[in-house]
């Protein structure tokens, strides 16, 4: 069953050369094809989210894009420069956050200069002299933010960034990509549970079912978005209903 | 009114916290009521000086070691060798670790050979040794990095193989392989562990200076051993035994400052 609630996908070829080009991506676990024969595309500076129930491959996706796994077929396209930002924070315990934020890279004056301001971007620029395990959940997150964006990725990973955050750092981490999507403009790819997170942020939402796309969702609004738009509420309705839960009409 | 609807104050069920002059008090009491216990039953004759000399003879000959200045040479040369062979050891079990726990391939080279080695009592290998070495120091030296050699390697590639994979990923992400990924991350990671296999190596070749030192010796505390075994003069038995357990009280001190300068982001936590 595929639903294409809006075109826009692998074919669109409007857009200048993409930042992920996918090609009839196949990835098989144990005999069974995880993804087989994705296509997609993503445009510079578009933000992406891969949403749907667990086991659908959306993090596989996501991992072959990092080149943490190989794909069985097919081919990928993505930028030199990216990054990614796990569900855990994934910071060396022994390293204090700065030099989290500069894992692996030469300790030049240069590098250290913007390891510190990628760190006051997300408002930690106090805490380059603490320890990762003196942090909250929500800072130790926004390091890792930082640790990715110093790299001045072409394409960021996000692979369920927010959530092991609760619900009211979640909504300041939203606000925090707004605002630093607006400065670095990478494209952006981010695995979520979440269909309103994937609402409020994503240009476009992509579902994944039988290894195949089986929603792709542009979402045309102007951030920031207001989470009571009707437009809005509607994706959110459909989104759901294609996840298998029902939400009552809204009563005026 | 019934018992339900009574109010009480609730019991507490926390852990009381110690107070620390109190914790160290108890910590000694036994100690010290070893000591009241020995001392009190050879004043009153029940034990034997031949069976175990008096706290007392005990000082005493400790008194003579020292003003003779054998007991400082004595000191030296035990830890003297003690140093050198654990040096050795410790640096090949740390590598091989290493290089067993953070590469496939080195574990599938180093790690079969290391099991079965590690399988052997370090002791077995003495007349072996013995035949290469003679009894001279080289003899001690080797046995004692030997001794040392197996519990570094196997803890350090438990510690390796401990180091959370996701971190490692993480950093394999951002462009780390080969040996920077061992030298900032796997190993700093590591380093706890690290300090335990320290720990239990440490006092694994202690039994191998014991070992190395009972055999050809003319100074050293095994030496002192061998003596008071041949003169069987218990107050110096007693006595070695002090100085070992002392030995060892010293390298737990060591490592414990080890682990304050090593594991910074610990004491940074644990003062909050």
């Amino acid at each position: 069953m595929t639903v294409t609630l809006a075109t826009a996908t692998g074919g669109s070829t409007t857009s200048p050369a993409p930042a992920v080009r996918i090609r009839g991506l196949r990835k098989v676990y144990d005999g069974k094809a995880v993804l087989d024969g994705i296509d997609l595309d993503v445009a510079p500076g578009q933000l992406v989210a891969l949403l749907g129930p667990s086991g659908t491959g959306k993090t596989t996706l996501l991992r072959l894009l990092a080149g943490f796994e190989r794909p069985d077929a097919g081919e990928l396209g993505v930028p030199l420069a990216r990054t990614t930002v796990y569900q855990e924070p994934r910071l060396v315990p022994a390293h204090r956050v700065l030099r989290n934020v500069m894992l692996g890279q030469r300790g030049t004056a240069a590098n250290r200069a913007a390891a510190l301001a990628s760190l006051a971007e997300v408002g930690l620029a106090d805490k380059a002299r603490s320890w990762p395990a003196t942090l909250s959940g929500g800072e130790a997150q926004r390091v890792a933010l930082a640790r990715a964006l110093v790299r001045e990725p072409r394409l960021l990973l996000l692979d369920e960034p927010f959530a092991a955050l609760d619900a009211l750092t979640r909504l300041k981490m939203h606000d925090l990509v707004e605002r630093l999507r607006r400065r670095h403009d990478p494209a952006i790819v981010m695995v979520t549970h979440d269909v309103d997170e994937a609402l409020r942020l994503a240009d476009r939402v992509v579902m994944l079912r039988d290894g195949h796309v089986s929603v792709d969702l542009l979402v045309d609004l102007p951030h920031p978005r207001a989470i009571t738009d009707p437009h809005l509420l509607a994706h959110r309705r459909r989104l759901l209903a294609e996840l298998g839960v029902d939400t009552p009409e809204a009563t005026p | 009114m019934t018992t339900a609807d009574v109010l009480v104050t609730p019991r507490f069920l926390g852990t009381r916290r110690r107070s620390r002059s109190w914790s160290l008090l108890t910590r000694a009491s036994v100690p010290v009521a070893l000591l009241v216990v020995w001392q009190a039953a050879s004043a009153t004759g029940l034990l034997d000086p031949q069976v175990l000399a008096s706290p007392g003879s005990v000082v005493g000959a400790l008194r003579e070691l020292a003003e003779s200045g054998q007991l400082a040479d004595f000191l030296a040369a035990s830890a003297t060798r003690a140093a050198i062979g654990v040096s050795l050891g410790v640096v090949a079990g740390l590598v091989l670790g290493v290089l067993a726990g953070a590469s496939a391939l080195g574990e599938e080279l180093i790690d079969p050979s290391m099991q079965m080695y590690r399988a052997v009592p370090f002791l077995a290998l003495v007349p072996l040794l013995l035949s290469w070495f003679g009894v001279g120091e080289t003899f001690k030296i080797v046995l004692i990095a030997v001794s040392a050699v197996a519990p570094m390697y196997a803890y350090t590639y438990l510690g390796v193989r401990g180091v959370d994979r996701k971190v490692v990923e993480a950093a394999r992400g951002f462009g780390l392989r080969g040996f920077r990924l061992v030298w900032e991350v796997i190993l700093p990671c590591a380093r706890p562990n690290l300090l335990m296999a320290l720990r239990i190596c440490l006092s694994v070749s202690l039994t191998g200076l014991i070992a190395a030192e009972q055999i050809g010796t003319t100074e050293g505390i095994g030496y002192l051993v061998s003596l008071s075994q041949q003169y069987f003069r218990s107050d110096y038995m007693v006595l070695c035994i002090l100085l070992y357990a002392l030995l060892g009280v010293l390298i737990d001190t060591a490592i414990r400052f080890l682990e304050h300068v090593a594991l910074p982001w610990r004491s940074g936590v644990a003062a909050r």
